[in-house]
């Protein structure tokens, strides 16, 4: 009582060189080295023969000036300042945000209330909350952390709100017809469904809970990698300055692994796109 | 023998502002248990809706729908749907798929999994167990979808032109496997189509449906089983049923004597 499977899509395999598989990736990796390479020297060689170096500073300096930092351990408390008030804020914003996101859609009169105010808070700018929030928190790492969390919390509320609200009419017709109930509904359809929008909430977040962090410390503290660059370009210290950036940028450099691993598992169940 | 399922003069309207579509106007249609219905007419006639009615999904603006004697107020697990559209849910696998009406029973997982892998075998899905939908080719998933329908054991089966997206071949196929699980089963099944060839290929009774729900034929087919569309083709029986069926069809068609 079997039928023939209808033809579909085949699968082979296929016997590749290491080079046919891995070569366009070494080449982009080989490219991006040499680059940056090529634009250190090119800054090295400017600075104070084209360019003076108390605006723009030299490598050579920064990296001198990270290795001082590193030796007196400046670099790693206020790194591992920051990184707390990202990773707090993150967590505290994703999860209420991802809670409200799919408390508030799953109640239809709620949502369309809400709806407004909520669009109108999102769009307020983060930093502008900045000055009430050292009025109710000080400047301690609790304000940073809530700046950060704030900025997240909307960003995967509006994703999860929209995953929950686009799912599929269809799907949550066939849990009925099984004789699912509402929490059937809720735990089989629209959870798994709005996943994707949680996800990608997540995902977008992350950048800017290092922005939120990052903003905090800038406006109003006395640790921290914010910190650091005002303290730096207080003193007309450009190394210094860079020096943050670069650790900065080492930072969300680390963040963007992240997204990268949870976009792929946003997208287990879908086809390969390559 | 009181029929198993039954529309009893139901109407159902749209409201869209300050106006209403009507889909269904005063329907009254009885399913005699164990019989394969058949239900023929042109786009937009208000097939979907009644069959969403029958379902138990949408509620009729007025009369009702009674299941064995019960009105049917909300979806019954007596009664399976093949909707036109895949339903599938696209983050699970093709057996987590027709595990899920047992799961929602309660069924214990290794008897879930036993009886979905059987019913994956059966609709010839073999080794496609571990596949997402979107894997799939069109027909796979009409497959995957009617073997999860049949893993809630319903004894009366709805289907929404289930092959109406796939092509000549597959069509005739599936059409010969849903008659093989079907014979013999018992079971109560209510088939919309377009396709006057189709609905006599399958049906026991073939009711045509005119504008707003108007049964415009509604006629048994007697036609001996099993039944091959190659041989029915050149049967003068089926020839004449043919004629009948698409004089039916047409002699409703450009009007507009009767707009709501």
């Amino acid at each position: 009582m079997t039928i023939a499977v209808d033809a579909g899509p085949v699968r082979v395999g296929l016997e590749r060189t290491w080079w046919q598989r891995h070569g366009a990736t070494t080449v982009v990796w080989a490219t991006r080295v040499v680059l940056l390479a090529v634009l250190l020297v090119l800054w090295e060689i400017a600075a104070d023969r084209w360019i003076d170096s108390t605006f723009i500073s030299r490598p050579s300096d920064i990296v001198g000036r990270l290795a001082e930092w590193s030796a007196d351990g400046t670099l790693w408390t206020n790194t591992w300042i920051t990184v707390q008030e990202i990773v707090y804020g993150f967590l505290l914003g994703a999860a209420a945000g991802a809670l409200a996101g799919f408390v508030l859609a799953s109640m239809n009169l709620v949502y369309r209330v809400l709806d407004p105010f909520m669009m109108a808070l999102y769009s307020i700018p983060k930093v502008a909350l900045a000055p009430l929030f050292i009025v109710w928190f000080g400047i301690g790492m609790h304000m940073k952390v809530l700046l950060a969390a704030v900025t997240v919390f909307f960003l995967v509320f509006l994703n999860t709100a929209a995953g929950v609200r686009e799912v599929d009419r269809g799907l949550i017709d066939a849990v009925r017809l099984m004789g699912g109930t509402r929490r059937d509904i809720a735990r089989k359809v629209v959870l798994p469904a709005s996943m994707t929008g949680v996800l990608t909430g997540l995902k977008v977040s992350i950048p800017y809970a290092l922005i939120g962090a990052v903003i905090g410390e800038l406006v109003a503290s006395n640790r921290g990698l914010g910190y650091l660059i005002n303290d730096a370009a207080a003193q007309f210290d450009t190394a210094g300055v860079f020096a943050t950036l670069v650790v900065l940028s080492v930072i969300a450099g680390v963040l963007n692994v992240f997204v990268g691993l949870i976009g792929r598992r946003v997208n287990r169940w879908k086809p390969a796109d390559d | 023998m009181s029929p198993v399922l039954a529309a009893d003069a139901v109407t159902k309207r749209f409201a869209k502002g300050d106006s209403a579509i009507v889909a269904l106007r005063e329907l009254s249609l009885d399913i005699a248990e164990g019989s394969f219905v058949t239900v023929v007419g042109r786009s937009g006639c208000g097939k979907s809706t009644l069959l969403n009615m029958l379902a138990g999904l949408t509620p009729p603006s007025a009369g009702e729908i009674r299941y064995r004697d019960h009105r049917l107020s909300g979806p019954d697990t007596q009664i399976g749907y093949l909707t036109q559209h895949d339903t599938l849910m696209p983050w699970r696998d093709v057996l987590r798929n027709v595990e899920m009406p047992l799961e929602i029973r309660g069924v214990a997982s290794a008897e879930r999994r036993s009886v979905a892998t059987e019913l994956v075998q059966r609709v010839g899905l073999g080794g496609f167990e571990k596949h997402y939908p979107r894997e799939l080719s069109g027909g796979m998933r009409r497959r995957a979808g009617l073997a999860r329908m049949l893993a809630g054991s319903p004894e009366t089966l709805l289907m929404d032109e289930p092959f109406g997206a796939l092509d000549a071949q597959l069509r005739t196929e599936l059409q010969l496997e849903l008659l093989r699980l079907w014979q013999g089963s018992g079971q109560t099944v209510v088939f919309v189509t377009h396709d006057i060839e189709e609905a006599l290929l399958l049906g026991d009774r073939v009711v045509v449906l005119g504008r707003v729900g108007r049964i415009l034929l509604d006629r048994e087919i007697a036609l001996a089983r099993p039944r091959s569309a190659d041989e029915l083709r050149v049967d003068p029986e089926f020839v004449a049923l043919h004629g009948e069926l698409s004089t039916a069809l047409k002699r409703e068609s450009p009007a507009g004597e009767e707009r709501s």
